[in-house]
């Protein structure tokens, strides 16, 4: 059938599903378009097709159409307004006659109508995920079914689905509205008929106490009903179990409100609690074990990480050592420096003559940052943020151990110590760190990591002859 | 839910009222996954709305109302005769779980009163979140106020699991701290509102998640003599310095039990209104706080007008603005026009010049706009007129023959 034989024959008649169905409407318009009729010749229904209407031609391809077009679509489908429909194909029609930036002009007259549709659809889908309430019920077998009656304006049972999936994917739940009703068991969402008040459950066992909650939050000393009644119109309030306490809210609010103006200043009736005030000042860890407890039982603030790796060492030790992050076999053991790099130290250590037992070491970063690449878990160095996200402890850590030079090995080290960021080599030596005597070198990892054997032996020299002027330093 | 918890919920969300901030925005969208229960849609979603106009959206209580603190405006201060309880952890989250499957709220704001020390209550607040989220699988929305003389290790860990962290100033000027406020001090609270804000801009910065929707604030007016302008420089340089968010407004109101220190009438609630629309002329506007404070009397904004339209007829001589021709920070200095309706009008005069009934359909509030805006088909005759200011704030009282 051609679009010219029509136009003789009368109006084009569209017949769709009733409520929002925007896959007839879809179809249609492609037919419609590809036949080039006009908006004028068309005409929309959702009842039975009458005899004098001719008939719709026959289905056509999809043909682009702009994205803000396709929104709006989506939208204005569900509102309750007949005239829908025929709005939309203006409006697609226009978009394919030489108006194709139409919306973005939104004073134009039936952009702003479609605009204004679009918008309290809008309004329902927001208010139906706001005022709408599940009541739970056990069936025989002891599995929960949430389950809400719920009366939308609009025909907007379909578009809200989503939200309701994605926020409740783990309950098996039911919607039950005058439209039509939405099933989901955790996994498969099925629509379902019409349903009346009377199919859901008529209460739950929280809503006694989400009523109290909901009268406490209120301040009578505030009444604002026509604020209350512009947000949550009346409409919605007889499906809420809140809203059923209102009248007696609004009632006794000026009587409650006067009596708290009334009411003078009145005497404490209990003791005044000088001593928990007092005590309240005393919150810290006192010692290294307290604070090393909260470390242990605190959630690590790298990725990957598995525990924490405390410091370890004498309380009061001459030097303390302050390395990165604790490496795979750190973490494995739960002890810092006993892998490759904490061999390499203590060998070093040892030629410098610093005596291990007066040395503490640990690290800036306490927990092992590391990604999983196959099998193994490779070290990733910390960011900035994550240092400081960890500078307190430290900072409490080496106040305990009160050590006379603090070492820094490595970058992360420096910037931990510091507080910034310092270029290593620039400023490798003798140092301070916040009014503590301070030494930048550094990190042993760097020394097995030089490839050039010559380089390599100078490199470990060089590190050992900064350990003994750290050793010095501690005179 | 047994009748005790329910007894000890209206005595903590009773006590947690006062606390003017309720927004569940601002998070990054989320879904949980196949075990877990919750999302975030972005923009928030208000559940409720009590008789005084305000919205539910998160469950807001206090983990306890027992407080060591003695601060003059809160009803929970030690010297207060008020009931108490306390919960416990897995109180708050059996009930935070139970309210949000049931679709009563969008998450947990989570404060609470100061138990046997700042940092053993903040550790329970956290504590509360991190068993929402680590072994719930809760995704919904969390916020934590942060008590700022707890140690900064807890804004650490709190900032994992919270949306957003929220450290109370509680009075906008450091004097009235101190005198109201004896536990506090504005040190304390400027210090953990700058680690706060350091980390949020390097976890942005790294892509990692801390408070993803900022930290925020709330002050309390009318419990001193602060006037309105040097509220609004406060927050200028709160947002300027810290990257607050939000900062709340909450008109002093008379509590039970009220304190001795304490005005004995509330300041009008129009008040409260007329600063969170200074604070939006201020965040989004371009307006300073001079102008807006030139706006009113002696530091005080105009009960009566609008901020913006205080200043508008205060400055009459920057109007009319041509709603054709002007730039958008012009056209934000219309009254009645907002940041939408600039918009849409500079969207529609690409397409063609506007006349009224174009900007009737940009705007809903035209009227107040018309006697500050030229349009092809309109020149406004009243912005000269001495009785402008009445006609537009609505007739002085009737007066009848008696």
């Amino acid at each position: 059938m051609r679009g010219t034989t029509i136009a003789t024959s009368g109006p084009v008649e569209v017949v769709l599903a009733e409520g929002a169905d925007e896959e007839g409407f879809r179809r249609a318009v492609r037919r419609l378009i590809a036949a080039g009729i006009p908006p004028e010749q068309v005409a929309w229904t959702t009842d039975t097709p009458s005899l004098f209407g001719a008939p719709l031609p026959e289905a056509a391809p999809p043909f682009p159409l702009p994205r803000q077009a396709a929104d709006l679509v989506r939208l204005v489908h569900c509102h309750r307004e007949p005239e829908r429909h025929a709005l939309l194909y203006r409006l697609i029609w226009r978009l394919r006659h030489g108006e194709k930036r139409l919306l973005s002009n939104p004073a134009d007259p039936l952009v702003h109508r479609l605009q204004q549709l679009a918008k309290a659809v809008r309004r329902d889908l927001h208010k139906m995920h706001a005022f709408l309430r599940f009541r739970r019920t056990v069936a025989a077998d002891g599995a929960e079914h949430f389950v809400a009656w719920f009366e939308p304006d609009h025909f907007i049972l379909a578009a809200t689905a989503q939200f309701f999936v994605d926020r409740f994917r783990s309950l098996r739940w039911s919607i039950l509205t005058p439209e039509g009703s939405l099933h989901w068991d955790g996994e498969t969402l099925a629509r379902g008929p019409a349903a009346s008040r009377d199919d859901a459950p008529k209460t739950d066992d929280f809503e006694a106490g989400w009523r109290g909650y909901y009268e406490a939050a209120f301040n009578p000393a505030r009444l604002n009903m026509r604020a209350t009644k512009a947000e949550m119109p009346k409409k919605y309030w007889r499906n809420m179990p809140e809203a059923q306490a209102i009248p007696e809210m609004i009632r006794t609010a000026p009587s409650r409100v006067e009596a708290m103006i009334e009411r003078e200043a009145q005497m404490p009736a209990k003791r005044d609690p000088q001593k928990a005030v007092a005590a309240m000042a005393r919150q810290e860890p006192g010692s290294l074990e307290e604070l090393n407890r909260i470390i242990a039982a605190s959630e690590p603030l790298v990725p990957g990480a598995t525990r924490a790796v405390l410091g370890e060492g004498p309380v009061g030790a001459t030097w303390a050592f302050v390395g990165e992050q604790p490496g795979d076999q750190e973490d494995l053991a739960g002890r810092p420096f006993v892998g490759p790099a904490g061999q390499l130290l203590d060998r070093a250590m040892a030629e410098a003559g610093i005596d291990r037992r007066e040395v503490y070491v640990t690290n800036a970063v306490k927990h092992f940052k590391f990604v999983v690449k196959g099998k193994k878990r490779i070290h990733s160095k910390p960011t900035m943020g994550e240092i400081k996200h960890y500078r307190w402890w430290l900072g409490r850590e080496l106040d305990f151990v009160a050590p006379r030079v603090v070492v820094a090995l490595g970058a992360t080290a420096v910037t931990a110590l510091a507080g910034r960021a310092m270029p290593l080599m620039a400023n490798r030596g003798p140092t301070t760190f916040e009014n503590r005597k301070g030494y930048i070198t550094v990190h042993p990892s760097y020394l097995l990591r030089v490839p050039d054997p010559e380089a390599k032996a100078e490199a470990y020299a060089r590190f050992v002859a900064d350990l003994r002027e750290i050793r010095g330093l501690a005179a | 839910m047994d009748e005790r918890l329910s007894a000890k919920l209206r005595i903590l969300a009773d006590a947690a009222k006062y606390d003017a901030s309720c927004a569940s925005s601002g998070a990054p969208r989320r879904v949980a996954g196949k075990t877990g229960l919750g999302s975030t849609t972005g923009s928030g979603i208000c559940h409720a709305y009590t008789p005084d106009g305000r919205c539910v959206s998160l469950l807001k209580i206090l983990l306890t109302n027992y407080c060591l603190y003695d601060c003059a405006y809160c009803v929970n201060r030690r010297s207060s005769n008020t009931p108490r309880a306390r919960f416990t952890v897995d109180e708050v989250v059996a009930i935070t779980l139970g309210f949000y499957k049931r679709n009563y709220i969008e998450g947990l704001f989570l404060s609470s009163g100061i138990i046997r020390s700042p940092d053993h209550t903040m550790e329970q607040l956290m504590l509360v979140a991190r068993k929402l989220r680590r072994d719930s699988g809760f995704m919904g929305y969390i916020h934590l106020k942060t008590i700022p003389e707890a140690s900064p290790w807890l804004i650490e860990q709190a900032g994992l699991w919270a949306d957003r962290l929220s450290i109370n100033l509680e009075l906008p000027t450091d004097a009235a701290l101190s005198r109201l406020a004896p536990e506090k001090s504005a040190t304390n609270i400027k210090s953990a509102m700058g680690q706060t804000h350091e980390r949020i801009v390097e976890a942005k910065a790294e892509r990692r998640r801390f408070s993803p929707a900022g930290q925020s604030t709330q002050v309390i007016v009318g419990a001193d003599e602060t006037t309105d302008e040097s509220v609004l420089a406060t927050s200028a340089l709160l947002y300027d310095r810290y990257g607050l968010s939000r900062v709340y407004y909450s008109a002093f109101s008379p509590i039970p039990e009220p304190s001795a220190l304490l005005p004995l009438k509330a300041p009008p609630l129009q008040r409260e209104n007329r600063l969170y629309q200074a604070d939006w002329l201020l965040r989004h506007y371009g307006f300073t706080v001079d102008e807006i404070a030139g706006g009113g009397e002696g530091g005080m904004l105009d009960l009566k007008a609008d901020p913006k339209l205080a200043w508008a007829l205060k400055n009459r001589d920057r109007f009319p603005i041509d709603v054709n021709t002007a730039p958008r920070e012009l056209l934000l200095r219309i009254p009645g026009l907002g940041k939408r309706a600039v918009d849409r009008i500079l969207a529609a005069r690409r397409h063609g010049r506007l006349r009224l009934a174009d900007i009737a359909r940009l705007t809903a509030s035209l009227k107040r706009a018309l006697p500050f805006l030229v349009a092809l088909d309109h020149r406004p005759k009243t912005l000269d007129r001495v009785d402008l200011r009445d006609r537009l704030i609505g007739q002085p009282e009737q007066l009848a023959l008696f």
